[in-house]
This record gives structure tokens, C-alpha cells and sequence, in this order.
């Protein structure tokens, strides 16, 4: 418990450093643009496959279900409350930690151990306005556009799904998507991947920059990044949910 | 004292310094100062402390007690950015080099230039500069993972000198070279210290680079190379000093003559093996 509370307070001390100290210069923009090339577009792929399988999958799992109660037309709806309200922002969260996190934390980690994080504070580098700003302000812009594009794909997959192997008309497909697509759903959709970006880069830049003991550390210091912060996206998502539920006033 | 930058303050100056990890005594009440232009050899075995000195000077790490000064500038309580203006004085030889694998060559040496924002032709040819003093400058496209260990080192000694530190550390720069690459290495901390007038603290455990540091100086001939001579009747280097550490205690502060004089079993051991 004690070792818990001081890595909580550590990785909040390091994500409001890191903030706080983009007030100086230089704010390393082209830093910023190349976390968002590799997180951004290099993660499109594996979203693209995520969300649309998901989507696939949902109408696979609940088409004869909501046919039993007569109510297939809705499947679009049902897929698009399931994606922007969930699956999207989490799945495409673990995804993205699973990818971009292991690697934030195996990167900071080598530099740690081959002495190129005390070189750059050497030769009067501020590692945290460097390394860490650029990488969380990466993933608070990323990752909303990755949700939004997995949810999109989601759909598609959700639609081909219906149309090829329920034969579901397209159109009715469409029509019960766009009645899903409410502002509230839209607004739960892009404020969880806000949060989870900045969990994905707070906790990989700590478990990297407090790496210790050599290649054996940086292994461990990954596997612990990946396993923390899918366990505290999970969690946080509870808790989000309930949040926003109250915040919108969410019913159905 | 704070901020004072008087030249008549010592480069380095540590005071009654103590740093423990966990329950492990690292250092234990060390001081000592290193004046302008002076050399100081810090020997030791693995684990006793030298590298945690040159940490703790750099300010990487702070002290549990004790004051730690750079040019008359008390630097133990600063914080971060503070620290960030004192490095700019101050230049830092790695161990391994310790290289940003993804830049380049130009680019490692240019790094802290180019975080000036300096224009990008005055860069080139302060990196051009710093290249040929360590005679690297053909290596100036490669990539680090391209390089000798030799080489790293010596690439790493152009990043430390680049914008003409007036300190400057060497931390165990020769360890697992071959004989003749140290030599290189030690000819460039000699030059250094003779014809730029640096101050530096050069952490080794090996005797040979002891050996030329303390008995053999850089002068430019008449032909304007630089050549190295050996101490002697001309000359009497006096700006190279000596240290041991032992348990992370000074058991020894003097010039190389009076450390080659000591009966001291445990350095007596350490300097002749036996």
C-alpha cells in the first residue's frame, strides 16, 4: 500500500511537472508532431482491425437476440451506444498501450540505463519538458482522434456484418446508427480518451524514467507500464462512466 | 558566496559531503576543491564513490549534507532549472559515451547548440571544430551504433567541450578501452588542461592514465603542433593533483610524487597490485 501511494503520488508529481513546465521555452513542437506521427497514424492500422472486428463481432453476438424481440432494426443503435460509450475509448486505449506505452517505457527506460537521460540533463536539457511533455500532449490529441476512428470503423464492420450475414438493409443499418450517434454519446467518446491518454503517458514516462538494474530493468519496467496502466484505464473507466452518467445525465 | 563567480573561487569545491543510499554510507564527509586550470585524479576502486562525485557536482543528485560549489556558486539546494544554467559551464564525459542512439554523430556533438537555437551554419562549424580536436571529424554522418567504443568516447568528449565549458568530467572515459585509445583520451584531457586552461576532475581506476596525466603536458612547437613533453627540468606540473577515495572517505589528497611516497598499505596495494 505504501509502495502504491508513493508511485501515485510520484506519477501525478511527474505529470504536473510536466505541465507546469511547458510555460518555458523551448516547447519542443517538432518533438510533439513526431510522438503524434508514431502514435497516431503507426496505431491506425491495429485500430482499424480492433474497432472494426468489434463492431463485427457485436452484431454477430446480439442480431438474433434483438431479432427474438423484433427489434433488429436497431442494431445500428445498440452498436453505436456499445462503441462510443465503451468499447471504442477502451479498447482503443489498451490498444494503444499495449503499442505506445510498452514503447514510452522501453525508450525512456534504455535511456535511463545507457546514462542519456543524465547526458541531456548534462548538456542543460530539461528530460521532462523534452521527453515527457511532448509524449502525454501527443496522446491527449491522439487518442480521441484514434477513438473516433475506431468507433467509424466499428460501424462499418458492425454494417457489413448485418447486410452480408443478416441481410439487414443497409439503409435501416444507417438509419439506427445515426440515431445513436446523440451529443451525449459524442461527448463520452472523445472526454474518456482524454483521460486515458493521460494515463497511458503518465504512467509509461515514470515506469521509464524510474528504471533501474541494467536490460533486465527496462524488460520490467515495461511489463509493469502495460499491466499498470490497463488495470488503471479499466478502472478509471468505472469511474468515468459513473461520472459522466451524472455530469449528462445519462439514463439510456 | 551565492552567485559570487569570482575568479578568485575555486571551479569545484565540495564541503564536508555525505550521501547514503538506503542504509549504505556512499560518501562520508568528503571535501575538497579544484582550483581554474587544475587537473584532480580521483582514484578508487569499483563502488567507492567516484562516479556518485562527479554525479553530485553535475548535480544529477543531491547531497544528504554538505555544500557543493561551482565557481564560488553555492548549487546544493537549486532546483532543476537553476541546475539547468551552472551545466552550461560545465561539460560531462560518460563512462560508455552514453550517445543518443537515435541521433547522429553531428547531431549528439550539436545537441546542446542546437537547443540554444543557434544558427545552423555557426553550429556546423563549432561541430567541424570539436570533431577535429578529437580527430573524428570523417565520422561526422554516422550513426553511434556505427562507432568503436573508442570512438564513442571520443564523440562524447566532443559533445562535453562543445560551447567551451570551463569545467569539465570525466567519468571513468578509458574503462574496457584498448591501450592506445586511452592514451588518445588522455592526450585530450592533457590538452585540455594545458593549452584551454579547463579544470577538470578525471575519475579512473587505472594506473596508466594516472601515469600521464601527472607526468606529461601539451605544448604547441614552433611548427604550431601540438606536441607532449614529459615533466622534467623544463617543467613541473603543478595543476594536477591526486585522490583517493576508500569507503567513500578521502584516505589520500597530494600531487603523484607524494602519493608514490606513501606507505600506505591499501594504497600501496592499489598502485603497485601488491
Amino acid at each position: 500500500m505504501k509502495r502504491f501511494l508513493y508511485e501515485l503520488q510520484e506519477i501525478t508529481l511527474l505529470t504536473a511537472r510536466a505541465f507546469y513546465r511547458l510555460k518555458n521555452k523551448p516547447l519542443y513542437w517538432r518533438e510533439i508532431i513526431k510522438q503524434m506521427d508514431t502514435i497516431g497514424v503507426g496505431s491506425l492500422s491495429i485500430i482499424f482491425l480492433t474497432g472494426f472486428f468489434t463492431g463485427a463481432v457485436l452484431v454477430l453476438q446480439s442480431f438474433q437476440i434483438l431479432a427474438y424481440y423484433g427489434a433488429q432494426s436497431q442494431v445500428g443503435r445498440m452498436v453505436t451506444f456499445s462503441l462510443f460509450r465503451e468499447l471504442g475509448p477502451v479498447l482503443t486505449a489498451l490498444m494503444v498501450t499495449g503499442r505506445i506505452g510498452s514503447a514510452i517505457a522501453a525508450e525512456l527506460g534504455s535511456m535511463v540505463v545507457s546514462q542519456q537521460i543524465d547526458a541531456m540533463r548534462s548538456l542543460g536539457t530539461d528530460p521532462i519538458r523534452k521527453l515527457v511533455a511532448p509524449r502525454i500532449i501527443a496522446l491527449l490529441i491522439t487518442l480521441p482522434l484514434l477513438t473516433t476512428a475506431a468507433n467509424i470503423f466499428g460501424i462499418i464492420g458492425g454494417g457489413i456484418t448485418s447486410r452480408y450475414i443478416f441481410n439487414l438493409d443497409t439503409s435501416i443499418f444507417i438509419s439506427s446508427v445515426l440515431d445513436g450517434v446523440t451529443t451525449k454519446n459524442l461527448i463520452v467518446s472523445l472526454v474518456k480518451p482524454l483521460f486515458f491518454g493521460l494515463i497511458i503517458g503518465s504512467i509509461s514516462c515514470y515506469k521509464g524514467l524510474s528504471t533501474t538494474g541494467g536490460t533486465v530493468g527496462v524488460g520490467i519496467s515495461t511489463t509493469k507500464a502495460v499491466v499498470l496502466t490497463s488495470v488503471a484505464i479499466i478502472i478509471t473507466d468505472f469511474f468515468l462512466t459513473r461520472a459522466l452518467q451524472n455530469i449528462l445525465g445519462i439514463d439510456f | 558566496m551565492n552567485k559570487s563567480n569570482n575568479k578568485i573561487a575555486p571551479a569545484i569545491e565540495l564541503r564536508d559531503v555525505y550521501l547514503s543510499y538506503d542504509d549504505k554510507k556512499v560518501l562520508d564527509g568528503v571535501s575538497f576543491t579544484v582550483r581554474k586550470g587544475e587537473t584532480k585524479i580521483i582514484l578508487g576502486r569499483s563502488g567507492e564513490g567516484k562516479s556518485t562525485i562527479v554525479r553530485l557536482i553535475l548535480g544529477l543528485i543531491k547531497p544528504d549534507a554538505g555544500r557543493i560549489f561551482i565557481d564560488g556558486e553555492d548549487i546544493t539546494d537549486y532546483s532543476e532549472p537553476e541546475l539547468m544554467r551552472v551545466r552550461q559551464k560545465i561539460g560531462m564525459v560518460f563512462q560508455e559515451g552514453a550517445l543518443f542512439d537515435s541521433l547522429s554523430v553531428y547531431d549528439n556533438v550539436a545537441y546542446k547548440l542546437h537547443e540554444q537555437g543557434l544558427p545552423e551554419e555557426i553550429v556546423e562549424q563549432e561541430v567541424r571544430k570539436m570533431l577535429r580536436f578529437v580527430e573524428l571529424e570523417d565520422a561526422i554522418d554516422k550513426m553511434p551504433n556505427e562507432l568503436s567504443g573508442g570512438m564513442r568516447r571520443r564523440v562524447g568528449i566532443a559533445r562535453a567541450l562543445i560551447g567551451h565549458p570551463q569545467i569539465v568530467l570525466f567519468d571513468e572515459p578509458t574503462a574496457g578501452l584498448d591501450p592506445p585509445t586511452a592514451r588518445t583520451i588522455c592526450e585530450l584531457a592533457i590538452k585540455l588542461r594545458d593549452l584551454e586552461n579547463v579544470s577538470s576532475v578525471f575519475v579512473t581506476h587505472e594506473m596508466k592514465n594516472l601515469e600521464y596525466l601527472t607526468s606529461e603536458y601539451a605544448v604547441i612547437n614552433e611548427k604550431g603542433e601540438i606536441v607532449f613533453e614529459k615533466e622534467g627540468e623544463k617543467l613541473c606540473l603543478i595543476n594536477t593533483q591526486v585522490l583517493i577515495l576508500r569507503k567513500g572517505k578521502i584516505i589520500f589528497s597530494g600531487t603523484d610524487e607524494e602519493l608514490k611516497k606513501t606507505q600506505d598499505p591499501y594504497i600501496r596495494k592499489f598502485l603497485y597490485g601488491k
